[in-house]
């Protein structure tokens, strides 16, 4: 870890003024870690958990406001959620262990980094280290050759095959949640969509994020009528373990045919994967396991597979699969 | 003798109590290695390799030293005064032969080049980070494959002709069985604390044999056993990995000499996969002869297993092989095959474990290969006879086990194809496997004192590794003296005390118990001669034997306790700061009717699995253990044990595997966020039986061990239950999602 000063900002102008290059800590689950790991190296830090940044509201809109530091845990057992967006309620109580989700936040989530083993080194990106484009860029990717069971399939480059490792980001993107951000050029949102980056030939640029932007609050529009939610996460294990692959959908049947259909998938790419490849299988289509296969088939189409991940595309499939059945049952 | 009418005290061995040294790991009172504190300590920092073969072409600590709170910077210029033990021809065992920095070599990731000790732990951090060292960088060799292993391999166990029979035999399984790295990963993290006073060093250890590891520390630093004192009072448990000394010790040792300062060094949670030991990868092909009617004919058990550039580790996986089955024709090869990567360490069930995962799925696929109830095949080749040594077993109860696990699972109601059994919408498997660890009696000696202030102290330099040795202790000494637990002391972990074993092996509690008892009763036969040849005694004149001991109080056999008086009452009338006794245990190898005997354990795992095609997961769902270990002397304890080694043994089946860097030869998910262990939502329904049959040749009480063996048999049940539900064998641990996805059972 390396020495840098600390902030407490009692106000998002005051925030905003002191960041300069240097980082915002929200629950720090992520950014403490990376810092021991010397992956992250800010001068300063900006606390900002005192921000005013913590409700949870409804919008005139009829949909629902998200504080930048509502916790994990808080947003997922918080009545609204569980009753009209079920399946972030769900992603967010699959992810990481109770005490993380207390910490950890809904603005932190949204920033949280890859778990690629090479990138946390504390040498990638050095000379003699592992080679890290998201490190250095430049320097290669240690993972194409390494060990890559977890990594992506899906949005993947030469430079950069590293998962986005969040649940939550899935579900809102599958929601098609909008994010609110204010920096030193004033506030804006950002499409939940638009928020990721897939590497391409800069993985070190991961998020529409500009330099000094905090994020304030995340908005998610108002529940679709008649659907249903539903999030599912495969792995290995059966708690505290990143998805392997995930699946959130929203949808609504009417008629045995499906009306609606939002697809996002988890742990098969390099930013939370919303597939309009299966948004647009499942359109008007009769709600039955030949079309759920069909959109998953769709959803997995691009799919590039390394040594160890193979296995993620017919997993990823799956997961959908049953997470349509599930959605529209 | 005293202690015939105890009855009632008597009944604590064998009951279920609970740990004595329980709420001071509750309250977080017990205090571990590195807990220790003293003024002036320092911190100490290692510096990995990060390369995993080559030499050092420069270290540059130029930097470090300069930095604040930097107070010594150690490396292979500047180490001096260790030396070597010389394996297998010293009365002590350390883990890796080479001392830490005795060169400029690096044969494995992660091996200390360097160590930095400050004021502070943030200043060690900080220093080892600014410690440069470049490297003349060769590719390590960590392949996996051990199979293209040239070398010499050892024949052990061989009777019969196994080759010839083989060739002749009508139904040949003949299959290959590999065990990955695994990682022992206790909760405390390895660490020592070392305090010189003048010549005199102490080291507060996590060490699962202090005796052991005060030899090694004087034989390294080069000073007289008697100035080394060796602590560990409480331990986070080892699992194998704390058996013997490792660099650590020996860092901390000789910085805080040179330093003429306490020094502590921790091993961190990512250094715990590279620099104290693992489970050796084992690569194992086996070989079974039958007849149609599923009788053995031949066995062939040829295996290799991985050890370091310059340690001779062999995880021993046809142990088991000569005894389990009775089985005319037999052979046993070993191949040590080398790699890039740390010393070995006995693990949970060394041997066993990978052996029985090898040898129990061999016999699985033979059942089916038969047509025959894999319990039947069990049933019909069990071996009556000890045939590897040609000796009875001392108890052998393994027929038991099986009937009474196919009794508690419903057997009957296994129907054999696979993807045959449902249930809520999920596919059933059930698969079962046996069991066996070695036991004996190893030397132990032990002392017991009887206070004036109505305590009793039990004394041994052996130590509870959490398995509840302390607990056994105090239930001894209630037994024979009927003082209630909260007035026993036991004291343990610490060389000052009187040698006891190593805690492996599942060898403790057999070892402790005579020693434990010798002692106490005869400090109890002193304590009633000194009631009556005490003047002020009420039993002044009376004859010994007329006395005993209940309740903690003296007084006359044919009368209740409540006649007679409180046992420190005499020690007090006769001006006594306490009587003490000392007991030993004589090795069962020098016991020549215990020599006529094979001694072992044995169990059966009965694992049931949920498979669910649709998306691919898998989740066992029960687990019966039915273990014949001889008598159980701690119910709680001893359920215990063989719980967590079916939760590891589940791990094992389907979680846990080290995955080196081809090109580096890092642990590349060294850490509790990627290697996977068993989580509390991963946990099946667990029953746990024991037969308890007594086995009186290995010591009075009929314990045997229960440790290790319990984590034997599980893997194999499992696999054979994964094929039972899904039609998929799994020949190479762990069991994954990626193997089960080839499953040809899929409607649910
Ligand atoms: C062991 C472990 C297991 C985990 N398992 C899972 C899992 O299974 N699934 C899953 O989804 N997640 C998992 N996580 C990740 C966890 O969800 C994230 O660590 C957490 O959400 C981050 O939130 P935080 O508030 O602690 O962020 P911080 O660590 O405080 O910040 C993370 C990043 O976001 C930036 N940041 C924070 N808030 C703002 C803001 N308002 N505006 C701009 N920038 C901001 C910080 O500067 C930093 O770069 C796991 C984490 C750990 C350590
Ligand atoms: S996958 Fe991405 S993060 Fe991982 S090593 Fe390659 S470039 Fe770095």
């Amino acid at each position: 870890m390396q020495t840098f000063s600390y902030i407490k900002a009692a106000s998002i102008s005051k925030a905003l003024a002191g960041v300069g290059s240097g980082k915002f800590i929200a629950g720090g689950t992520t950014l403490v870690d990376l810092m021991k790991l010397n992956v992250e190296q800010p001068a300063t830090l900006v606390d900002i958990n005192v921000l005013p940044l913590d409700k949870i509201e409804k919008l005139p809109t009829g949909g629902l406001r998200i504080g930048a530091l509502v916790r994990n845990s808080d947003l997922a057992w918080h009545p609204d959620v569980k009753a009209s967006y079920a399946v972030l309620s769900q992603a967010l109580l699959s992810g990481a262990s109770p005490q993380l989700r207390n910490m950890a936040t809904t603005g932190g989530n949204l920033l949280q980094r890859t778990r690629c083993a090479y990138f946390r080194e504390p040498n990638a990106g050095t000379p003699g280290g592992y080679a890290c484009n998201k490190r250095t860029p430049g320097t290669g990717c240690a993972a194409l050759e390494g060990f890559n069971r977890t990594h992506a399939v899906l949005g993947t480059s030469d430079h950069c095959i590293a998962t986005h490792p969040s649940d939550m980001c899935v579900a809102m993107a599958a929601l098609e949640a909008v994010i609110h951000v204010e920096g030193p050029k004033g506030k804006r949102t950002i499409a939940f969509a638009d928020f990721h980056k897939v590497p391409g030939d800069t993985p070190h640029l991961e998020n529409a994020l500009e330099p000094g932007e905090l994020v304030t609050y995340v908005d998610l529009p108002r529940p679709v009528e008649g659907a249903r939610s539903v999030y599912l996460k495969l792995r290995d294990r059966a708690s505290y373990e990143f998805a392997l692959a995930s699946a959130a959908v929203v949808a609504k049947v009417e008629g045995g045919h499906i009306r609606y259909a939002r697809v996002a998938m988890g742990g098969v790419g390099t930013k939370p994967w919303r597939s309009h490849e299966a948004e647009a299988a499942l359109a008007g289509k009769p709600a039955n396991a030949a079309t759920f296969r069909a959109a998953a088939e769709a959803a997995l189409a691009g799919a590039k597979t390394r040594s160890d991940n193979a296995f993620k595309v017919e997993l990823a499939k799956r997961c959908l699969t049953r997470t349509l059945k599930l959605a529209t049952a | 003798m005293a202690t015939d009418t105890l009855s009632q005290a008597a009944s604590v061995i064998g009951a279920a109590v609970p740990r004595i040294d329980g709420p001071l790991k509750t309250t977080g009172t017990a205090r571990y290695a590195v807990d220790h504190d003293f003024p002036g300590l320092v911190h100490a920092v290692a510096v990995q390799a990060t390369v995993g073969k080559g030499r050092i072409r420069s270290l540059d600590a130029s930097a470090a030293e300069k930095m604040p709170g930097v107070l010594l910077v150690l490396h292979h210029g500047n180490m001096d005064g260790v030396y070597r033990t010389f394996p297998h021809q010293d009365d002590a065992t350390i883990s890796e032969v080479r001392p830490p920095f005795e060169d400029d070599r690096i044969y494995y990731w992660g091996q200390f080049v360097a160590l930095v000790v400050a004021e502070t732990l943030e200043q060690a951090t900080a220093g080892a980070a600014a410690v440069r060292v470049e490297y003349d960088v060769e590719t390590p060799d960590v392949r996996t494959d051990l199979s293209t292993y040239t070398g010499p391999r050892e024949s052990s166990w061989k009777r019969g002709d196994p080759d010839k029979a083989l060739a002749s035999a009508p139904v040949v399984v003949d299959e290959s069985y590999s065990t990955p790295v695994e990682t022992h990963n206790p909760m405390e993290m390895h660490g020592t604390v070392a305090t010189w006073d003048g010549d005199s060093l102490t080291l507060y250890e996590c060490s699962q044999g202090v005796v052991n590891h005060r030899v090694v520390m004087a034989e390294v630093l080069g000073i007289p056993r008697e100035n080394v004192r060796v602590i560990s009072r409480f331990i986070g448990s080892g699992f194998g990995g704390k058996l013997f000394p490792w660099p650590q010790s020996t860092l901390a040792a000789v910085s805080a000499r040179k330093l003429n300062r306490p020094v502590k060094l921790s091993v961190d949670r990512r250094m715990m996969f590279s620099n104290v030991g693992h489970r050796p990868r084992t690569q194992q092909r086996i070989r079974l002869g039958a007849t149609p009617d599923g009788k053995l004919t031949a066995i062939r058990h040829d295996f290799f297993t991985e050890t370091s550039m310059l340690d001779d580790f062999v995880e021993h996986c046809g142990e088991q092989t000569p005894f389990l089955y009775s089985c005319p024709n037999l052979e046993v090869t070993t191949g040590m095959v080398r790699r890039n990567v740390g010393a070995p360490a006995p693990m949970r069930g060394p041997g066993a474990v990978p052996g029985l995962f090898a040898l129990e799925s061999a016999m699985d696929e033979l059942a089916i290969k038969l047509k025959m109830d894999p319990l039947e095949l069990r049933l019909k080749n069990d071996a009556e006879r000890d045939e590897g040594t040609n000796r009875p077993f001392s108890s052998r109860h393994l027929k038991e086990c099986y009937l009474t696990g196919a009794e508690k699972i419903g057997w009957k109601t296994r129907t054999p194809e696979p993807g045959s059994m449902r249930r809520d919408g999920k596919f059933i498997g059930i698969g079962l496997a046996g069991a066996s660890w070695a036991a004996a009696r190893i030397p132990c000696t032990a002392s017991v004192e009887l206070c004036p202030n109505g305590r009793v102290c039990v004394r041994c330099a052996t130590q509870d590794i959490g398995t509840g040795t302390y607990t056994i202790f105090a239930q001894v000494m209630h037994a024979k003296t009927g003082v209630p637990l909260d007035r026993i002391d036991v004291f343990l972990g610490d060389t000052s005390l009187p040698d006891g074993p190593t805690s492996g092996g599942s060898m403790v509690t057999s070892a402790v118990l005579p020693a434990a008892t010798s002692a106490v009763n005869q400090a109890i036969t002193r304590l009633l001669n000194i009631a009556t040849l005490t003047a002020d005694s009420p039993f002044h004149g009376a004859k010994p034997d007329t006395l005993t001991v209940s309740e903690g109080r003296i007084h006359a056999k044919d009368k209740p306790a409540s006649s007679g008086i409180p046992f420190e009452n005499v020690i007090r009338m006769a001006s006594l700061s306490g009587i003490t006794a000392t007991g030993r245990t004589s090795p069962s190898w020098e016991d020549p009717k215990a020599n006529q005997y094979s001694l072992h354990s044995f169990g059966a795992h009965f694992a049931e699995v949920e498979w669910e095609p649709e998306i691919a997961r898998l989740r066992v769902s029960r687990i019966f253990s039915i273990f014949d270990c001889g008598r159980i002397i701690n119910k709680k304890a001893g359920a215990n044990q063989i719980l967590g080694a079916a939760v590891m043994g589940l791990g094992m089946a389907l979680l846990e595997e080290t995955v080196h860097d081809p090109r580096s030869g890092q642990p590349i998910n060294g850490s509790f966020a990627d290697y996977l262990v068993a989580t509390c939502a991963d946990l099946p329904d667990l029953d746990v039986t024991f037969l308890d049959y007594p086995d009186l040749i290995v010591n009075e009480y009929g314990a045997r061990g229960v440790g290790e063996i319990g984590m034997a048999g599980v893997a194999a049940a499992i696999t054979s239950a994964v094929y039972h539900a899904t039609g998929v064998r799994v020949r190479e641990l762990p069991v994954r999602i990626e193997d089960l996805l080839q499953s040809k059972i899929l409607e649910a």
